[in-house]
């Protein structure tokens, strides 16, 4: 009798009593990234450094932007497996304009156009024909990619403008870059769509019971349509800023990318079956990422090495409730 | 003929057969027997996946650390052969059919006994096992000239007229038919597809159903894994990156639904074979090999679309949910 699901409580109060906050899974992440921050900084001296610091943001900022549109789209119940290739397809559109001799402002808008459209192509397929997400982002993820490979084959693109180059090689003060800015302003707006506005409520609806939701009035295909648009704009926007720290364009840019976009929101918290999950969880499952795998290069750990430790914080963040609670009788 | 024609695998034969007249006809010698044998054993390692793949899918799961299980295992076998010769290949089969099974039931156990979705705990062991892999090795390559004779030429050598890789493939699918057809667990699996709660109040134990096809996958995941690195002949930490997609795609193109309780043996193995034709077919027509991801893409969307629209007319589900 273990797979009848036992019906989900929301909560009529956002706002939860504090004690119940101790406890919660943000405080979870909190622990493990201050332990992580406390372990990386005892291994290595050059680790609590301000430009050390700086360099480490950049391994979570691409990805977690995504992170927080995909957080939305998992907690609606859906998910998107083509974020890298929209990545991929965007930064390629790119490379074609720098070869027509476009200047930095139209690449940008190249860049999140075309993420926007890829978006709102996935979206289509799924809330139009009533597809389920997994495979057709499964199937634009090859579409997407695969073009990007038919354009470019085994080139590259490269010869991007100078002034591209600041929106992933930039620094707006200081050791704060522009992509870190950015990340964190996108993380206030995220935050304040799904916690603060009828739609991040209308999100968590969908999420919970998608029929019950269709009832109440909610349209629900609308509403997973522009959480894919989203998802396409903000893989736009990441990818702007990836083809910009490169400076170059391969096919395979940004390969596996979904993977750990995907990663970072369940270790934030979000139910992966829809219906839970907050931003503060994802800002902080995105630096949990960026201290492990930053902490282990600076002590020469290969990057393959790293995703075991990814993989492994992954299955016991996850396990670590089930198992706490399983001890304590409760179940 | 009326019922005959509602069968999808019908029509995913006929688009095959069509495939294969298309591209006769810009290269004749395609049809030719000689060639779809060597097709279909090119092709062999995909079916078996994507029949591993393929019950687990059925029981409304996924297992997404196929490939990596193939690396991992791959990487042992190899690295085996190449410390003692001397062990028989039979002997590495089980070896491998073992380890996989191993790494599946980590999978199944963790699904089973903690109720982590599938989705998640393969996530997080598909960098777990590429990234054992590495440990394993060192990073270091297992080359051709490390590997015996028998252990490159076993699947090579022809019986019947027929490579031995291809009777492996063979004795998978007929092996898998039974499973799926004649068989109890065959039963249980696609009950819990189509209503898990319904499943339970018939007897069936859910978690232990797919415990065990997380085990049969990881099984597959293990033979495939020898077979793979004895055909390409080199193991290393890169082998079948990102296969795992294109096992799903098989298996979604031959109409298995990824909402669990749909699908069949034959869909399985044609969907592989429609993906294996069309890799085979790019180079002799002269388009280049970077067009193959593009119009996989495009045949798993076309698939999907095909299939919905088929699912839609059936009314499976006969009890109310009791989920919320």
């Amino acid at each position: 009798m273990t797979d009848i699901p036992a019906p989900r409580r929301i909560p009529d109060r956002l706002d939860k009593p504090f004690r119940s906050a101790i406890f919660s899974w943000e405080a979870l992440l909190v622990v493990v990234a201050v332990a992580i921050f406390a372990i990386n900084s005892f291994a290595s001296p050059y680790f609590l450094d301000p430009y050390s610091l700086s360099d480490l943001t950049f391994n979570f900022t691409e990805k977690g932007l995504i992170a927080f549109a995909m957080a939305l789209l998992i907690i609606s119940g859906e998910i998107d497996l083509s974020v890298a290739a929209i990545i991929a397809l965007a930064s390629t559109m790119m490379g074609m304009a720098v070869q027509a001799g476009a200047g930095t402002p139209v690449l940008v808008a190249i860049g999140i156009v075309v993420g926007l459209g890829c978006g709102a192509f996935n979206g289509l397929l799924v809330t139009r024909l009533g597809l389920p997400s997994i495979v057709v982002t499964i199937g634009t993820m090859s579409l997407f990619r695969g073009i990007a490979f038919i354009i470019l084959g085994d080139q590259a693109y490269k010869g991007y403008p100078s002034s591209f180059a600041f929106f992933g090689q930039g620094y707006v003060w200081w050791v704060v870059s522009f992509e870190l800015v950015l990340f964190l302003i996108a993380a206030v707006v995220y935050w304040f769509l799904l916690h603060r506005t009828s739609f991040g409520r209308r999100v968590f609806a969908i999420g919970n019971n998608p029929i019950a939701a269709q009832f109440s009035g909610v349209r629900v295909g609308r509403t997973k349509f522009l959480l894919f648009c989203l998802t396409g704009l903000m893989s736009g926007i990441a990818s702007v800023l990836i083809t910009s720290r490169l400076g170059s364009t391969r096919p395979s840019i940004a390969q596996g990318y979904e993977l750990e976009v995907i990663t970072m929101v369940v270790l934030g918290g979000v139910s992966i079956l829809g219906g839970a999950g907050s931003i503060v969880g994802v800002v902080l499952a995105a630096f949990i990422m960026g201290l492990v795998t930053f902490g282990l290069g600076l002590l020469n750990v290969p990057g393959i090495v790293m995703s075991i430790f990814i993989g492994l914080l992954l299955i016991i963040v996850i396990a670590l409730p089930i198992v706490w609670r399983r001890l304590r009788g409760g179940r | 003929m009326k019922a005959f024609l509602k069968y999808r695998e019908i029509w995913l034969l006929a688009a095959i057969v069509v495939l294969i007249g298309l591209i006769s006809t810009r290269f004749p010698a395609f049809a030719d027997p000689g060639n779809l044998r060597q097709v279909f054993n090119d092709t062999s390692i995909l079916m078996i996946l994507a029949l591993g793949q393929m019950v687990v899918i059925l029981t409304r799961s996924i297992d997404l650390s196929m490939a990596s299980n193939l690396c991992f295992t791959g990487m042992v076998v190899a690295m085996l052969n190449a410390a003692h010769p001397a062990i028989p290949i039979p002997l590495l089969i089980v070896v491998a059919l073992l380890v996989g099974l191993v790494l599946g039931a980590i999978n199944g156990l963790l699904v089973w006994r903690l109720n982590i979705p599938s989705i998640v705990v393969t996530l997080g062991t598909l960098t777990i096992y590429r990234g054992a892999t590495f440990v394993l090795s060192g990073g270091a390559w297992v080359n051709a000239d490390k590997m015996s004779p028998d252990f490159i030429g076993f699947q090579r050598a022809a019986f019947l007229g027929i490579p031995v890789l291809s009777w492996i493939a063979i004795l998978v699918i007929g092996l898998f038919f039974v499973l799926m057809t004649r068989t109890a667990l065959g039963r249980s699996i696609y009950a819990i597809g189509v209503n898990p709660t319904a499943s339970v109040y018939a007897g069936i134990d859910v978690g232990r159903t797919k415990f065990i096809v997380f085990c049969i996958s990881g099984m597959i995941g293990g033979l495939s894994g020898y077979l793979w690195i004895s055909r390409y002949v080199i193991a290393s930490v890169e082998v079948a990156n990102g296969y795992e997609l294109n096992i799903i795609a098989a298996c979604v193109i031959g109409g298995i639904s990824i909402a669990g309780g749909i699908g069949s043996v034959g869909g399985a193995v044609l969907g592989a074979l429609f993906l294996g034709i069309i890799s085979n077919a790019l180079p002799v027509i002269n388009i280049s090999p970077f067009w193959q991801m593009a119009i996989s893409g495009s045949a798993i969307i076309l698939a999907v679309v095909l299939n919905a629209r088929g699912e839609r007319q059936q009314g499976r589900i006969i009890l109310r949910k009791v989920e919320a």
